[in-house]
């Protein structure tokens, strides 16, 4: 679960956290599409500091090393498939090359890990429907959203609960082999499934009771209204990517196997 | 039967629910841990039967230290039903969601099929045995939870705010139902911030604060003393309230049992007539 702690919002104010959730959203997609643009590991190790600031700025670090940590796995594997594959295909060959561009490859997940993990860390689900409804997203998806979100935690209680109910009932989880294992999830679903459907029935009373969908044209307690630090990080996303398109397009990036290589000469 | 010492317990978010809670429940004994949200109750008996295990101090079941085995070893012996039976209710029928503990522990498939039956009967819900549980109604499906932890026959039971959404009637086959677990023997804890169920019930009465135990002792004792209630946000029963008010007629004021009240009252009557 603690990828899932790298994501889940805290209530804090920090000047990311009142940043324009849309503006930050724009940064995180350009932030991901110039990870795309490079698999070397200069670039991308320049982007995975660029964020640090931020994650300062925010003080959310701890938080954010937990999402890290959480994508510690997958990272580590996509390292070994790449290197491995690689390996197998070049005719079991292990070159310093190949290592290098699998390093470049776990860097370019991790510095997309790293980015959403800023946005969602100090974006409020509130902050973020509100961004959904003023592009234009139609207010029923909009809410289903940021329900769906704010939930998550919820259920993720109720999942502990029900399994500390069904153990006490002499379930044992961890027993038997992969399918009996998955077997053995079936008294804690359906519970959890019956009663998020309940939960969910019972939402939609409290909700249509408060006149949900009443009016057509909804007005927000909230604006969202740029200011000065929406604009500068606005200014900062377009210089680079601008930059990242220059240099993807007219400066050679020297892999590290090469830099060394003149280094030793 | 459960030896809690100085058990000490902090969530995976550091929150420190527990701080040094001693406490023994011998065989056979009644005992109400109360408390106002929050004050650790539930956290603390669920130590009981291994589904949490101390951060220090240690617990005991039946001298079996709870990290030195499993819950569902645990369980065997300590049953807990939980505060929400729609936490563990996924069978198809009632009869299985009894089944489901019984298979768990191995018993065998005809003893599975006795005990099944005498647990529907115990708790009146034999005409339900074929019923979805999902069908039937909130206190029914509390019922169908209190059966399939009874039908192994635990030797200590835990009910987690038993009484929580429980009309009047209901309550009172909840309280017959624990003198008749008494009678057999059985340890009963139940977690509650019920006063009056309490009162009614008369169990020994352990009063948790911020994770302490503040106070324990005899119900009578308890929940009559206004001062150390009112620190754990819990009111007197109302027969004490009343006790309390007229104490300057010369009356006691450790009153909670409404049998004692009506003959106390009757004798005051008597001695010295009201006009």
């Amino acid at each position: 679960m603690s990828v899932f702690d790298g994501l889940k919002f805290r209530k804090v104010h920090s000047p990311i956290h009142n940043l324009d959730p849309r503006i930050k959203f724009v940064y995180v997609i350009s932030i991901f599409v110039v990870a795309i643009l490079f698999a070397q590991i200069i670039p991308l190790l320049f982007l995975f500091v660029l964020q640090i600031p931020f994650v300062l700025l925010a003080s959310v670090q701890r938080q954010w090393l937990r999402s890290l940590r959480g994508a510690a796995f997958l990272a580590g594997f996509i390292f070994v498939v790449n290197v491995g594959t690689d390996y197998f295909t070049s005719g079991y060959l292990l070159t310093a090359v190949n290592v290098e561009s699998a390093v470049g490859l776990t860097l370019r997940f991790v510095v997309l890990v790293e980015s959403f993990s800023v946005f969602f860390l100090t974006t409020s689900p509130d902050h973020l429907g509100l961004a959904l409804e003023e592009s234009r997203v139609p207010y029923e998806f909009a809410f289903a959203f940021t329900t769906a979100v704010r939930f998550v935690p919820v259920l993720a209680e109720e999942a502990q609960t029900i399994m500390d109910a069904q153990k006490a009932r002499g379930l044992e989880l961890e027993k038997g082999g992969l399918l009996k294992k998955i077997r053995n999830y079936v008294p804690v679903l359906i519970p959890l499934i019956v009663s998020a459907i309940r939960r969910s029935l019972e939402l939609a009373e409290a909700m249509e009771s408060r006149a949900w969908g009443a009016t057509k044209k909804r007005t927000n307690l909230y604006a969202l209204k740029l200011h000065m630090g929406d604009y500068a990080l606005l200014a900062i996303t377009i210089g680079i990517l601008v930059g990242a398109v220059y240099v993807h397009f007219y400066v050679p990036i020297p892999t590290i196997v090469h830099l060394l290589q003149h280094k030793s000469l | 039967m459960i030896v809690a010492e100085n058990v000490h317990f902090s969530y995976p978010n550091k929150v420190e629910a527990l701080k040094g809670v001693s406490l023994t429940i011998k065989d056979g004994e009644f005992v109400a841990i109360m408390g106002q949200n929050g004050a650790g109750k539930s956290t603390f008996v669920k130590h009981f039967n291994g589904l949490l295990k101390p951060t220090s101090g240690k617990v005991c079941v039946d001298g079996v230290e709870t990290t030195k085995t499993s819950v569902a070893a645990l369980a065997r012996n300590v049953g807990f039903v939980f505060q929400n039976p729609d936490h563990q209710l996924f069978s198809e029928t009632v009869e299985d969601e009894i089944a489901f503990a019984l298979k768990n522990f191995g018993f065998k498939p005809e003893v599975v099929e006795e005990r099944v039956t005498w647990a529907l009967n115990l708790l009146a819900l034999t005409q339900y045995r074929k019923t979805s549980p999902f069908l039937l109604s909130g206190g029914e499906r509390k019922r169908v939870a209190l059966a399939s932890v009874l039908a192994w026959d635990p030797k200590a039971l835990i009910l987690d705010e038993p009484t929580i959404g429980q009309d009047h009637d209901q309550k009172e086959i909840l309280r017959q139902f624990i003198i008749q677990m008494q009678t057999q023997g059985k340890t009963v804890v139940i977690v509650t911030h019920d006063v009056e169920f309490v009162a009614e019930c008369n169990p020994r009465v352990v009063l948790m604060k911020e994770g302490k135990i503040v106070a324990e002792g005899i119900g009578k004792d308890i929940l009559t003393n206004p001062d150390v209630l009112t620190e754990s946000s819990i009111v007197l029963p109302q027969i004490a309230q009343i006790f309390m008010k007229l104490s300057q007629l010369g009356l006691p004021k450790n009153i909670i049992d409404i049998y004692e009240a009506e003959k106390i009252i009757l004798n005051a009557k008597e001695s010295k007539p009201v006009k």
